[in-house]
Parts: C-alpha cells; sequence; structure tokens
C-alpha cells in the first residue's frame, strides 16, 4: 500500500527546545489516523510539517510523494484543517466557496454548494456569526471541496460540543467514503477516535511511541492480571507496557504477538481508550511505593511547547 | 432498508455489532433476499464510524454467504438465516447442553460459576481454534 | 487571487475613494474661484509694469483672508505628508499581520496558491492602489494650488517639495511595502503599524532636512548684492567696519530657489563707507545706495535652482520606489521561506 506521509527522523526544533524529534513514520493511505497525544507533544507540529506551513530543522517528510506545499500542484492534494477553523469573519459562506473556486484548479463548485446546502448553511451568513460547529463545517467544506488525496484535521472538534462534535465526525466519515481520501487527525479525545480512526500513532514528549492499525494494536494488546509477579520475569516477546502491583496481585498491560499460554493470568481485551492512557501514563512516574519499575522508562527531556 | 446502531457498553467490537443486526434482522424476516443493504457511506455517517468498518462488517457478511456486493450499486442480501433445517439439526446439541447444565448443578456451581466456567473454556478453544 | 485581493481590500478602497472625493469637492468647489482671484489680481504681466510686489502681497492678503483657501492652502501639504504613513499603517501592515493574528493564513495558504504568489498578487494590486491615491492627491492640489504656487514659488522649500509632483507616490510604495515587511517581521498589527509610521515619516524628514540637498551639489554662487535685498547695516565697534545685513530677503536673481545656506553678510572696509551711509545708519537712502552699488558687494549663496525640482523629484521617486521593490522582495523571501 501506498504510503500518504513518510518521514525519516523528522525534527523541529524553537531556538533551543525541540518540539518533535526524530520522528519516523510510515503512515499508509486509505485510512483514518488517529494522532494522539498530550498537549505539547507535538501534534500540531507534526501536522504543520505535513502541510508545509513549517520547513524541519531535521530529517524529510514526503507528503504523497512529494515535498509539503512545494507548489500549486502539491497544495491541491492535500486539504487542512487547522486548530480552531479559521475562516475570514467578514467574507460571507459564498464568498468562503467563491475563494475556493478562484484559487483551486481542481474545485468542485457542485460538490461545495450541496455540502452548504446539505448542512444548512446561509450563503449570505458572514463566517464571523456562524457557531462553532457551523465554522468548523465550513472550514471542513473548504479543505475537502478540492478533492485532495489527505485531508489534515488539527483537533478539528476539540472546542465543540457534543453535538456539533457529533455531526462533524458523521460528516467526515461519509467525506471519507463518498471521496475515498486519506485522513490524519489529531485530537486529544480518544473517545471519538475509537470510532473513527482505523490506525493509531500514539505521540509522547515529541516522539512516536507507538503507530499501527488499531485493529492490529488491540489484538496484540492484552491486559493480564494475576498472582503478583516481577515483569522482568516474563516471556522474550512480551513487552510490558504498564504495571501495577499490590502486594499479592499484578495487572499488566503487556503487548505481544504471541498468544498468553500461561494459565495463571486472567487475560482480558483493553479498549483503545485504555491502550493510549497507558502508553500517557508510561512516561509519568507514580508515587505507589510499592511500585516495582517496568522495564526502560522515558521520561520527558525537555520541556513540552506546543 | 435496515438501520443500524451501535451500544458503546457492549463491549463488542463495531463490526461484530453490525454483523449481528444484520443476521437478526435475517432471522426476523426484516431483511429478505434481493434487499438493499444501507449504503456504506450512510452507515459511516449515521453511527459516525470509520467507513473501512462498514466495508469489514459487508464483507464478512459476503464470505458468509448471505450478501453479495455490486460494484457501484450496493450490496444486497443473497442467502437466508435460521429456518427450520437449521434449528432442528441442533436439537441435538441442546439436549447435550441441557445435560451438561444438569451436571454442572448437581456438582454445588451457582449461575455465576457456570457462567465463568463456559466463558472460559469457550475463549480457550476459540483461540486454540484460531491459532 | 485578484478576486480574492479585491474582496478583502473593498472596505479600505470604499474610504480611499471617499477621501479622493471629499478632497476633489473641496478643491473643485474653491479652486475656480482662486484661479479667477489670481487673474483679476493683476500679476500677470506685472514684472514689465514693476509693481509686483504689491500685486503679490494683495493677492496673498485676499488668499490669506479667504478662509476655505487659507485652510485647503495649510491642509494640503499636512495631508499629503500624511497619506502615505496612513497608507502604511493601514494598508500595509495589517495585511499578513490580520491572517497571522486571526489564523486564516493557515487556511487561505493551504489552497492551491503559494503564500510568494498570494503575497505578490497582493502587494501588485494594493502597491499601485497607494502610488494611485496619492498621485492623484498630489495631481489634484497641484491643480487647486497653481495660482499660489506661481506666486510663493515655495516648492523647492522643504516643507512643500514632499507634498508635491510624483514623490508622494514614492512615499506611499515605500510606506506601503514597509508596513508589509514589517508586519511579517513583528507578527501584530499595532506594532507593526506604529514602527510603519515612525519609520515612513523619519524618512520623510530625512530626505527633506539632510540628504535631499545632497542629491545633486548645490550651487554655490557669488551674487551681486542688490538694494532691493538691503535692509540695513551697522558698523562693528571692534573694527569700524560696515556691516550690511539683508534681513530676511532672498538674494536677487534666484527665484523660488532653495537657499541652503549664506547669504554672508557682507562687510566693507570702513574707508570706503561714504558719508551718506554713516550719517543714518538705521535707514539706507539713496546716495547710501549709490556709494554702495559703486563697491560692487557680493554675497555668497548656497542653494538649489528652481531649475533642479523635477530632476531631485525623479531622483527621490527613484529611490523611494528602489527601497520599496526592496522591501517587496524581501517580503516575499520571508514568506517563501516559511514553507
Amino acid at each position: 500500500m501506498t504510503a500518504v506521509v513518510t518521514t525519516e527522523g523528522l525534527g523541529k526544533r524553537y531556538r533551543t527546545k525541540w518540539a518533535l524529534s526524530d520522528c519516523t513514520l510510515s503512515i499508509p493511505a486509505g485510512h483514518v489516523v488517529g494522532l494522539v497525544g498530550p498537549n505539547g507533544a507535538g501534534k500540531t507540529t507534526l501536522l504543520n510539517l505535513a502541510t508545509g506551513l513549517l520547513a524541519p530543522s531535521a530529517g524529510t517528510i514526503e507528503v504523497l510523494g512529494g515535498r509539503p506545499a512545494a507548489g500549486p500542484a502539491q497544495l491541491a492534494k492535500v486539504g487542512y484543517l487547522a486548530q480552531d477553523a479559521p475562516v475570514y469573519a467578514g467574507l460571507s459562506v459564498a464568498d468562503h466557496l467563491k475563494l475556493g473556486v478562484r484559487l483551486n484548479p481542481g474545485w468542485d463548485a457542485d460538490l461545495a454548494r450541496d455540502r452548504v446546502t446539505r448542512l444548512d448553511l446561509d450563503p449570505r451568513q458572514k463566517a464571523g456569526s456562524l457557531s462553532g460547529g457551523q465554522r468548523a463545517q465550513l472550514a471542513l467544506t473548504m479543505a475537502t471541496s478540492k478533492r485532495p488525496e489527505l485531508l489534515i484535521l488539527d483537533e478539528p472538534v476539540a472546542a465543540l460540543d457534543p453535538l456539533a462534535r457529533r455531526d462533524f465526525l458523521s460528516d467526515l466519515m461519509e467525506t471519507v467514503a463518498e471521496q475515498e481520501v486519506s485522513v490524519v487527525l489529531s485530537s486529544h479525545l480518544i473517545s471519538d477516535l475509537e470510532r473513527v480512526c482505523d490506525y493509531l500513532i500514539v505521540l509522547i514528549a515529541s516522539r512516536v511511541r507507538v503507530a499501527g492499525p488499531v485493529d492490529e494494536l488491540l489484538s496484540t494488546h492484552y491486559l493480564l492480571a494475576g498472582p503478583r509477579r516481577d515483569p522482568a520475569r516474563l516471556p522474550a516477546g512480551q513487552e510490558v507496557i504498564s504495571a501495577s502491583h499490590t502486594d499479592v496481585q499484578s495487572t499488566l498491560l503487556v503487548r505481544t504477538a504471541d498468544r498468553i499460554l500461561d494459565p495463571a493470568w486472567t487475560v482480558s481485551e483493553i479498549s483503545l481508550e485504555d491502550l493510549v492512557l497507558a502508553y500517557l501514563s508510561q512516561d509519568k512516574p507514580k508515587r505507589d511505593p510499592h511500585r516495582r519499575q517496568p522495564h526502560l522508562r522515558q521520561r520527558p527531556h525537555l520541556e513540552v511547547q506546543k | 432498508m435496515i438501520e443500524f446502531h451501535l451500544s458503546g457498553r457492549s463491549g463488542v467490537a463495531p463490526y461484530l455489532q453490525l454483523i449481528q443486526q444484520v443476521r437478526q434482522a435475517l432471522r426476523l424476516g426484516l431483511l429478505r433476499e434481493g434487499d438493499q443493504l444501507p449504503k456504506v457511506k450512510d452507515v459511516a455517517a449515521g453511527l459516525a464510524i470509520n467507513p473501512n468498518t462498514v466495508l469489514k462488517a459487508y464483507r464478512e457478511l459476503e464470505y458468509e454467504g448471505l450478501v453479495a456486493a455490486r460494484p457501484g450499486i450496493g450490496t444486497f442480501v443473497t442467502g437466508t438465516l435460521g429456518g427450520g433445517p437449521s434449528l432442528a439439526a441442533h436439537e441435538p446439541l441442546r439436549r447435550d447442553l441441557r445435560r451438561w447444565l444438569a451436571k454442572a448443578r448437581t456438582a454445588g456451581l451457582d449461575e455465576e460459576s457456570i457462567e465463568a466456567l463456559f466463558a472460559s473454556t469457550f475463549h480457550e478453544s476459540a483461540e486454540e481454534g484460531i491459532a | 487571487m485578484i478576486w480574492l485581493t479585491w474582496r478583502q481590500f473593498r472596505a479600505q478602497a470604499w474610504v480611499a475613494l471617499a477621501v479622493l472625493a471629499v478632497a476633489a469637492v473641496a478643491l473643485a468647489v474653491t479652486g475656480p474661484n482662486l484661479a479667477s482671484m489670481f487673474d483679476a489680481s493683476g500679476i500677470v504681466g506685472c514684472a514689465a509694469r514693476g509693481n509686483c510686489g504689491a500685486l503679490i502681497d494683495a493677492f496673498g492678503y485676499q488668499v490669506g483672508h479667504n478662509a476655505p483657501d487659507n485652510v485647503l492652502d495649510h491642509l494640503g501639504p499636512w495631508v499629503l505628508f500624511a497619506v502615505p504613513s496612513l497608507i502604511g499603517m493601514f494598508w500595509g501592515a495589517p495585511l499578513v499581520t490580520r491572517e497571522l493574528e486571526t489564523g486564516s493564513f493557515r487556511m487561505v495558504w493551504n489552497q492551491s496558491v503559494t503564500p510568494a504568489r498570494w503575497l505578490a498578487v497582493k502587494l501588485a494590486l494594493i502597491g499601485l492602489a497607494s502610488m494611485a491615491t496619492a498621485g492623484l492627491l498630489s495631481l489634484a492640489f497641484f491643480w487647486w494650488s497653481s495660482p499660489v504656487e506661481r506666486v510663493s514659488m515655495a516648492r523647492m522649500t522643504p516643507g512643500t517639495f514632499g507634498a508635491t509632483g510624483i514623490v508622494p507616490v514614492g512615499y506611499a510604495a515605500f510606506a506601503f511595502t514597509l508596513g508589509v515587511a514589517a508586519g511579517i517581521l513583528i507578527r501584530r498589527t499595532l506594532p507593526a503599524m506604529a514602527v510603519t509610521l515612525a519609520v515612513t515619516a523619519g524618512a520623510q524628514a530625512f530626505m527633506a532636512l539632510w540628504l535631499r540637498a545632497r542629491l545633486i551639489a548645490p550651487v554655490r554662487a557669488v551674487i551681486p548684492l542688490s538694494s532691493a535685498v538691503l535692509s540695513q547695516f551697522d558698523v562693528s565697534p571692534r573694527t569700524g567696519r560696515f556691516i550690511v545685513y539683508t534681513g530676511g530677503n532672498e538674494p536677487q536673481g534666484i527665484p523660488g530657489a532653495w537657499i541652503l545656506s549664506g547669504p554672508e553678510t557682507i562687510t566693507t572696509p570702513a574707508h570706503v563707507a561714504s558719508q551718506a551711509c554713516i550719517q543714518s545708519p538705521a535707514l539706507v537712502p539713496r546716495p547710501c545706495l549709490a556709494d554702495l552699488a559703486r563697491l560692487h558687494l557680493t554675497q555668497t549663496v548656497t542653494y538649489q535652482p528652481l531649475s533642479r525640482y523635477w530632476p531631485l523629484q525623479w531622483y527621490e521617486t527613484a529611490i523611494f520606489l528602489a527601497l520599496a521593490l526592496a522591501l517587496a522582495g524581501f517580503s516575499l523571501w520571508r514568506v517563501a521561506r516559511r514553507g
């Protein structure tokens, strides 16, 4: 399968701080990719590098086979929805569509008009007086009506109320089904990602911690509960992601491609949310005095910066 | 045309829920041979889920021989579920199961223990089946 | 992109048109009257009759006491000096900073147009609009004030030169591109506006007070002292020499020139002063004048003659247009480098 985004050792530095470091990814096409991580982990930086709004400080990035924002042809292939869905407050909805027509050779005017009608947006209304959900929908229209191959969305629903959030994601899924476009969307709301994403990237402290199809991640992570055990004693091939112990019991989150054969463990599946949370908390030192350190822990070595 | 719904609390993967709902609809006669399943994009939009999830469910149903996809038009029901012969063929299994349950109760297991025993054995054998 | 530039510039364009319209109306209403006043004053051809001084004074009095004319005459240069800064502040600085502050650059620079092309079109179209606005205002005021200018011949002086001719066009282009560049570097609207105002005004002042005088090497001339410029003279107690003052009178023979230095006061050896001059030093009676004329006294003056008005205009405009192009190029380079 072709890759929509390929990075090799990608990094971005602001003065002395690395907002993103040593990022090596190959995001396959045809997926809705969720980019998850705490604030300041580097999600927006990675997405800005992919759209070409930022230039790398280290490493390389290739989007749809070309350098980001290398020219009008490259720009036409990538649709971008920035955080807080910026639009021109003084221009009307219809003006925005006209902007799209004039600035994009590949603009599908019928598609855009149908969307606006379907979304119940008044073409004459100024974009500044739209609600948050409507603004997000307008911005999505601007990004998708030029029929891109890749859609990049930076925290598209973070500021929306639950109904607007649902409407937006529903609309996005319909667009994905109709246009067969790959999507990369970042969010810190894992519950939204669970429904719509089939590929996950977890970014913590400016580094990629986990990347893979959701199905595969869910089927290779297990929650093991059983009598207290030293995590270092587990068979090779079972990577302990997180562990918590009482004096008699151990609960481990384990990643492995093999089956769990040890009958002492009660094996359960894990939800995507718990999986991501386990990786996110991996970096935070716990205050439990009984806790035995699992294997290698990586502390964030720089202050995070968005 | 049937309508899908998803239960977030059931612990069952979304695509499996879709498959179950199609099977249930076939059993109940809500779906008959030749009926069209909802379009992938409508299901994806209506439930706000990934279209690939819907495609996965439809593909699995196709593999089971229950539906067939016609490119550009939609997915249509081709097979049926339930009905007399299959239920009757399961009657011996049902009798075996009743006998086993009686044995378990005699051994002193309560309802929850019986369920736990069944569930763990079922999962074990299911994994063996896959591997 | 042309449509988008116009659509976003629309409101500002209307403001400019309104200002031009108000100016045009004010000048059109009073202009013909002023012209006819001038014609009636008889100044045309006064040189032959030799009574120019009185007629000019009379005309000046008329203009000074006709309120609309007086106001416009004083206001005009101020407006023309201010317009470039205003253009830089309100058309130039917000061009990029508004997009940065609202985040809309993230939307528009993802449309299939590169940031460089986006900025190039805006620079070209609004730059031309700036130059046209300044040019039209200058032209309108020039037409209106030509009667006054024929009399006062002040256009070489620093207080007027920058408000006439084509230099306002150069200033406008410079201020606009400066505003854009400041916006790109500073990224916030108000500070960029402040910087634009300060630098534009500073450049205008620097030009007027220092550089313009040196663009073409000034003429240093020795001019015969004529009686018309004498105001008084005195005897120096120390040396016993006579000192002749010309007061504020400009040297004769170089009408409309921009005096840069001098004229020096002239001293005479005491022994050649005549009795007529010694007797009444405060006034300058005819016999004394005759004696001084025989001395063939001269003044040394450094000046730019009126004939250099247009060459200086072209040089100065060229300098500012070159600066504007450099600033535009810098802005395009910075914007392209982001991606």
